[in-house]
């Protein structure tokens, strides 16, 4: 591995991190898709940080870019509580509309700066190294890296500080108000640290990737856990590990970083939703069909129970006669009978079938569970 | 603006661009209705996002930049991730935004690596693929817009032909079920139209700005009705109007891109209908609440002033507005409701700055007592 290529993955891994901290409660809340509308509507931001500011690397700048992402929340919010739009319908007005005169801004004054939409939308993390900080006539490695460092301390900083009052606003909004939390405040406060790293994300990575590092680990994390710490954590984890694949997939394909990363989300919470051991599809999908059987095996037994030592036990306790009484198919109820047998709760004598004292057991249990 | 309008029948791309985008404002706006009706009004951001790798597919399959089969490939990646998030919130207890915003994000990233894949060995004859992400307006030629309005119109065709059963859908999903209407399915017919609304507009907006296309002449048209049927030609209305007239300025001026003015236009008439829309508009809703407190405070300082003399046994019996004041709680202008209550006749001011009751105000005032079931504490004899 070369130097820059050290460096790529270093600044692909803090962004993925920094973004995975705040997308956590950003899914949690069920605002998932706010982290696209304020990724979109900051280029409105950047854009007027660069009329007044006239440089792409002010500090100045993220600080306009993070205004307007409040400024998305705040309109958003606004028009929701007309209680003329619903909400998602106020996300699809307000974004496109803020994101559109930032288009037109920069497509009337493009001369006068160096910024275009695509390297917004997309960003080029392989041009990451090129931007180099340096002090003092020394070198302190690509720029991004120290920008992501920042917002990934204070992404860190921001949830230790106040882990309590977010997880219990996530978790219970009404109790949180009621304790005088101040919800409102905290939503706020998560929406600028959302805009802050999605200002900061922006050239390195491109908007839509933003989109994809804050809710994709998340959401990956949340079908494997229960509690919040180990959310947090294992988004964290699924953030680099899709940083550094995504990075070596665009390496060996010879294609955009962000795209990989962002597949690369994509394809992890894919493998994770099949194979996640209690929530995931393959999982799921056994449990069902076990449940199936065992709830068959158990109707047998109690059905059998039923007609035992009656006058109609003789004609009752035939396999044949289950598929018209219980209405199962012929062979289905040939393979419930083999698995009862081979559990042992019932016994075949001469095409009768008859309980064992485990089947009994069976019966009596499920007969007795409300 | 004559001169826009000359322009507009004599100038062929200004009139192409213009015929696509009333097309697509059109459809988008018609099927858009069903998609904030049913709270699906970022499915429609996702769909477009996810278009983007079928229209790199498709080209690498067929090689040509032909709207078909683009249209086709966007469609397809567009249904796929439809069914991912259905399938994601199903299964899941991921929220659906969340499944939105991931579709939208990993199905963009795949259309980014493919992309970027092409400029890398498709040669010089991917060029213009990427004008997918904000569209290239100025680029729609006759063909182009003859095949966006014959989707278009399929789709609208297919709209009308289900109407009553798209409008089940769309309210009472439940009750169509129980009628015995096959809601799934008509659910994955809907959605698809959709789906084709967005891909016949993907050329000329772009996939950044699509869902606009889909959520604002809806929105706007819910504003001014209540009726379906209306909503939807609204809708189709203003979609049509915002895409034409983005269009023309965009024409008419240098360096103004058609997606981003378009939208820009569809913002505008969302923000009239808001404000302006009759019953449901914000100002007449301000309005009605600024005229309903008026008449409460008029009210309020007239009882007030009825208890008073009823207090003192005499109708006509002068007090102080300060006295008034203390009254009522908070602040109510009571010096100026007085005024207001003069000029209608119902009390009138001494020469010591005091204020009484006339007898039009002595009356009102009983008439307001009666209504209200209130009485004052004492009563007073008529003068």
């Amino acid at each position: 591995m070369s130097l820059p290529q050290i460096e790529i993955q270093l600044v692909a891994t803090v962004v993925a991190v920094a973004c995975a901290l705040p997308g956590t409660f950003l899914v949690l809340r069920r605002m998932g898709m706010m982290s696209d509308a304020i990724s979109h509507a900051i280029l409105l931001g950047i854009v007027v940080g660069v009329f007044i500011v006239g440089t792409l690397h002010s500090p100045l700048l993220i600080v306009a870019a993070a205004l307007t992402g409040l400024l998305t929340a705040a309109l958003v919010e606004t028009i929701n509580s007309t209680g003329q739009v619903k909400e998602d319908a106020a996300i699809g007005l307000v974004f496109p509309v803020l994101f559109s005169i930032g288009v037109i801004l920069i497509a009337k004054f493009a001369g006068d700066m160096h910024l275009d939409t695509d390297a917004v939308l997309l960003g080029e993390l392989a041009f990451a190294p090129f931007n180099r900080l340096t002090a003092f006539g020394l070198d302190f490695g690509p720029r991004a890296l120290w920008t992501m460092g920042g917002v990934l301390v204070l992404n860190a900083l921001f949830l230790a500080l106040f882990y309590k009052e977010l997880k219990l606003a996530t978790f219970d909004p009404g109790l949180a108000a009621s304790l005088g939390f101040r919800p409102r405040v905290l939503h706020y406060a998560l929406m600028g640290l959302v805009s802050l790293t999605a200002v900061s994300a922006f050239d390195a990575v491109g908007s839509i990737l933003v989109v994809a590092l804050m809710v994709g680990p998340p959401m990956t994390a949340y079908l494997l856990s229960d509690r919040l710490e180990w959310m947090i954590s294992l988004s964290a984890a699924f953030g680099v590990l899709n940083a550094i694949a995504g990075y070596w997939g665009a390496h060996l394909l010879d294609v955009s970083i962000a795209g990989t990363m962002a597949t690369t989300t994509g394809l992890v919470f894919g493998l994770v939703l099949l194979g996640a051991p209690e929530r995931g599809l393959i999982a799921q999908w056994r449990r069902t069909r076990r449940q199936k059987w065992q709830f068959a095996v158990k109707m047998l037994a109690i059905h059998l129970r039923q007609h035992e030592n009656t006058p109609e036990a003789a004609r009752e306790c035939q396999v044949d006669h289950l598929q018209e009484h219980l209405n199962w198919d012929g062979p289905f109820a040939e393979r419930v009978v083999e698995r009862a047998v081979s559990r042992g709760s019932v016994r075949r004598e001469n095409g009768h079938l008859r309980l064992t004292d485990e089947g009994r057991e069976v019966a009596q249990e499920a007969a007795t569970q409300t | 603006m004559l001169d826009l309008f000359s322009q507009l029948l004599t100038d062929y791309t200004l009139r192409t661009v213009a015929l696509g985008a009333a097309t697509l404002g059109i459809v988008g706006g018609g099927l858009g209705s069903y998609a904030v009706l049913r709270g699906q009004s970022l499915l429609g951001d996702a769909i477009s996002h996810a278009a983007l790798p079928g229209i790199a597919l498709a080209f690498l399959i067929t090689g040509s930049k032909a709207p078909l089969p683009l249209m086709l490939g966007a469609a397809a990646t567009g249904i796929v991730a439809t069914l991912f998030i259905i399938g994601v919130t199903n299964t899941t207890r991921v929220p659906y935004d969340s499944a939105l915003a991931l579709a939208l994000s990993a199905f963009f990233g795949v259309g980014l690596v493919l992309l970027t894949y092409l400029q890398q060995h498709a040669g010089a004859a991917q060029a213009g693929l990427d004008s997918f992400l904000f569209g290239q307006a100025a680029a729609l030629v006759e063909h182009d817009v003859v095949v966006m309005a014959v989707l278009g119109g399929i789709a609208l065709l297919a709209l009308l032909l289900f109407w009553k059963e798209f409008k089940l859908l769309a309210f009472d999903p439940d009750f169509g079920r129980s009628l015995g209407f096959p809601i799934r399915m008509l659910d994955i017919v809907l959605t698809t139209l959709l789906v084709v609304a967005i891909v016949i507009g993907l050329q000329t907006v772009g996939v950044v700005l699509m869902s606009a296309v889909i959520v604002a002449p809806a929105a706007a048209a819910r504003q001014w009705t209540d009726r379906l049927s209306v909503m939807v030609a609204l809708a189709a209305t203003f979609g049509a109007l915002s895409g034409v007239s983005g269009a023309v300025v965009s024409g008419a001026t240098a360096n103004l891109p058609t997606g981003p003015t378009i939208v820009l236009c569809m913002g505008t008439v969302v923000i009239v209908s808001l404000l302006l829309a009759p019953n449901r508009g914000l100002l007449w809703r301000w309005w009605r609440q600024w005229r309903t407190s008026r008449r409460l405070r008029q009210e309020r300082v007239l009882y007030d002033l009825y208890t008073l003399a009823a207090k003192h046994g005499a109708g006509d019996r002068p007090h102080e507005a300060a006295t008034l004041d203390a009254m009522v709680s908070g602040s109510t202008r009571t010096a100026y409701v007085l005024r207001r209550l003069a000029e209608q006749g119902l009390v009138a001011e001494t020469s010591d700055e005091r204020w009484h009751l006339t007898d039009e105000g002595l009356e009102e005032a009983r008439r307001l007592a009666d209504k209200r079931n209130l009485a004052p504490d004492a009563t007073i004899d008529d003068a």
